[in-house]
């Protein structure tokens, strides 16, 4: 069981959470021009590291907002989490 | 190669079996091969078998960086099936079936193929809706298919939850008589041992690190035991297709997700089918020592650590639970988890790269055990011709790209969240 800190609601089990997936994906900016393969890298080719991954998760049954976290994806060991709109680095 | 019949078991009974060959050699890596296999799964097994035996291309080494047989191929649960509705799916996996057929005769080894039968259970009348129009589309590529009504499923397993206050009661379901399971070790073994006969070597205990490219072309594999020469590559290792695409450059519609299984402890023959849950992802069928063999979700979140987690272990067993209820009165004996390499549409790629002599083979999602000779046979020829086969052409990694995704459940990407 993974024990997620929320940054609103502090720790929680993963059981009230779902998950979203790579937060290192960016959506192509709107209003220029965007080539099949920035958006192929935005819809689909993913990098699936193993070790440190941030990613999107979802305190669905909590204060329902996306956040994001730090974990290593081989251990899952949580390094951080973050509020989805803070900064990665 | 000692060929193994029921005259060599009684003769070798008399020296108390000590006196067998091995079923494989232990070569150290020559310095140049004309192939090489990443991977001693089953897909890379039967690639080097096929490469062999269908294209007299022997110079081969398939390289593993633990055991073979110790990834997905000895953790998945057997099941064996064709019950796909697209014609790419549906042409690809019969043609496996027929492999499947032959196998242990081909193989000379029984991998204990039993076509017990595949049961899809419907809820609701939309759901039979949906299987009746699948079942349509399976028979008219001619893979045998069933519906069957509430009363017909009654009959074939009683001990599914018939009772009136159910939360997902059972409509009917749709049924594929030659589907099965067999035993997935010895289809590992069947075809190494094979493969090693015709002069494959297979190196294990042997990670591949790195490549080295010449021009854009392939020209060595970079290993824990050394440098090896090599013009084509074919790249086969599941969950681990990211960590090797990124050394070089690519990054993948595959994501790299757990699956985990389990099994309770033998009990009498119970249920002589498989049989998935409809409003769920649940699945069961029962090995020939009796156990319960299960499964279900993956995880959820991506994942390398070939072990799972208890919360999707509860849910998978709920389901499995609220399908059979007995089930509930038996010990888990045993739980394990796989990496699985999740294809963006759900379907594999077996494909030529912009890497001149880089091949793939990947996105198996839960389904790379009954592809493993389909996808060995398309696989070698996709290597040995540099040219894709008419079954394997569906799979191609520019669908992505193109827009012609094989997407068997209408899901879109990311077929795996719920
Ligand atoms: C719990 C579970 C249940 C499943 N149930 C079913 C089922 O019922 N039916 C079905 O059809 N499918 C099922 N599957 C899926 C199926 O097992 C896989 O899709 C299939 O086995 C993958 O192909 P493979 O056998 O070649 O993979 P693997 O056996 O995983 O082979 C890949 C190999 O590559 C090696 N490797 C990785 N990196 C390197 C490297 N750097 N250098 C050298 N070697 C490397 C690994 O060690 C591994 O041995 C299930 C999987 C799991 C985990
Ligand atoms: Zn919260």
């Amino acid at each position: 069981m993974l024990h997620i800190k929320c940054p609103h609601c502090g720790m929680r089990s993963q059981n009230e959470f779902s998950y979203g997936g790579d937060a290192s994906v960016k959506r192509p900016k709107l209003n220029q021009e965007i080539s099949d393969q920035d958006w192929d890298n935005f819809v689909y080719n993913r990098k699936s590291l193993r070790g440190k991954h941030l990613e999107l998760w979802h305190h669905l049954s909590g204060c329902r907002q996306w956040i994001k976290v730090e974990r290593d994806t081989s251990t899952h060991e949580i390094f951080r989490t973050m509020k989805a709109n803070e900064d990665n680095s | 190669m000692q060929k193994y019949s029921i005259f060599n078991l009684i003769k070798n009974a008399f020296s108390n079996h000590i006196n067998w060959d091995l079923a494989w050699k232990d070569p150290t890596p020559k310095k140049e091969y004309d192939v090489v296999i990443i991977g001693g799964g089953g897909h890379g097994l039967a690639t080097a078998y096929y490469l062999a035996k269908e294209h007299n291309i022997t110079n081969v080494a398939i390289i593993e960086k633990g055991w073979i047989g110790g990834g997905n191929v000895g953790r998945n649960t057997t099941i064996i099936r064709s019950n796909y509705m697209h014609d790419d799916n549906a042409l690809f996996s019969e043609f496996g079936m027929d492999l499947w057929r032959k196998m242990s005769q081909d193989l000379n080894y029984n991998v204990m193929f039993s076509p017990r039968g595949i049961i899809n259970l419907a809820h609701s009348d939309a759901q039979m809706n949906v299987y009746a129009r699948r079942g349509n589309s399976m028979r008219l590529n001619g893979i045998d298919a069933v519906l069957l009504n509430r009363e017909q499923v009654k009959e074939v397993i009683p001990m599914a939850d018939f009772s009136d206050n159910v939360r997902f009661p059972i409509f009917g379901g749709l049924m594929q008589p030659s589907a099965g399971t067999a035993r997935h070790d010895a289809v590992a073994w069947g075809y190494a041992r094979q493969a090693d006969s015709m002069g494959v070597d297979i190196i294990q205990n042997c990670e591949v690190t790195g490549f080295d490219l010449e021009g854009g072309k392939i020209n060595g594999v970079r290993t824990s035991r050394g440098n090896i020469k090599v013009k084509k590559i074919g790249l086969c290792v599941a969950g681990s297709t990211n960590i090797l695409a990124e050394k070089l450059n690519m990054t993948l519609p595959v994501e790299t997700h757990l699956l985990q299984a389990c099994v309770s402890e033998p009990v009498k023959p119970v249920l002589d089918k498989v049989v998935t849950f409809g409003a769920g992802h649940f699945y069961i069928s029962q090995s020939d020592k009796g156990e319960m063999v299960m499964g279900g979700d993956l995880d959820g979140y991506n994942s390398y650590a070939q072990r799972g987690n208890l919360p999707t272990l509860q849910h998978v067993l709920t389901e499995g639970i609220a399908m059979m209820p007995f089930l509930s009165k038996l010990k888990m004996l045993r739980t394990w988890g796989g990496i699985m390499d999740m294809s963006m549409d759900g379907s594999p790629i077996i494909d030529k790269t912009h890497i001149e002599g880089l091949y793939l083979n990947c996105g198996w999602c839960y389904g790379g055990f009954k592809a493993t000779p389909a996808s060995g046979w398309t696989f070698a020829h996709t290597i040995a011709q540099d040219r894709v086969h008419k079954l394997n052409a569906g799979y191609s990694l520019n669908r992505f790209n193109t827009g012609h995704l094989l997407d068997e459940k209408g899901l879109g990407t990311k077929t795996w969240i719920s």
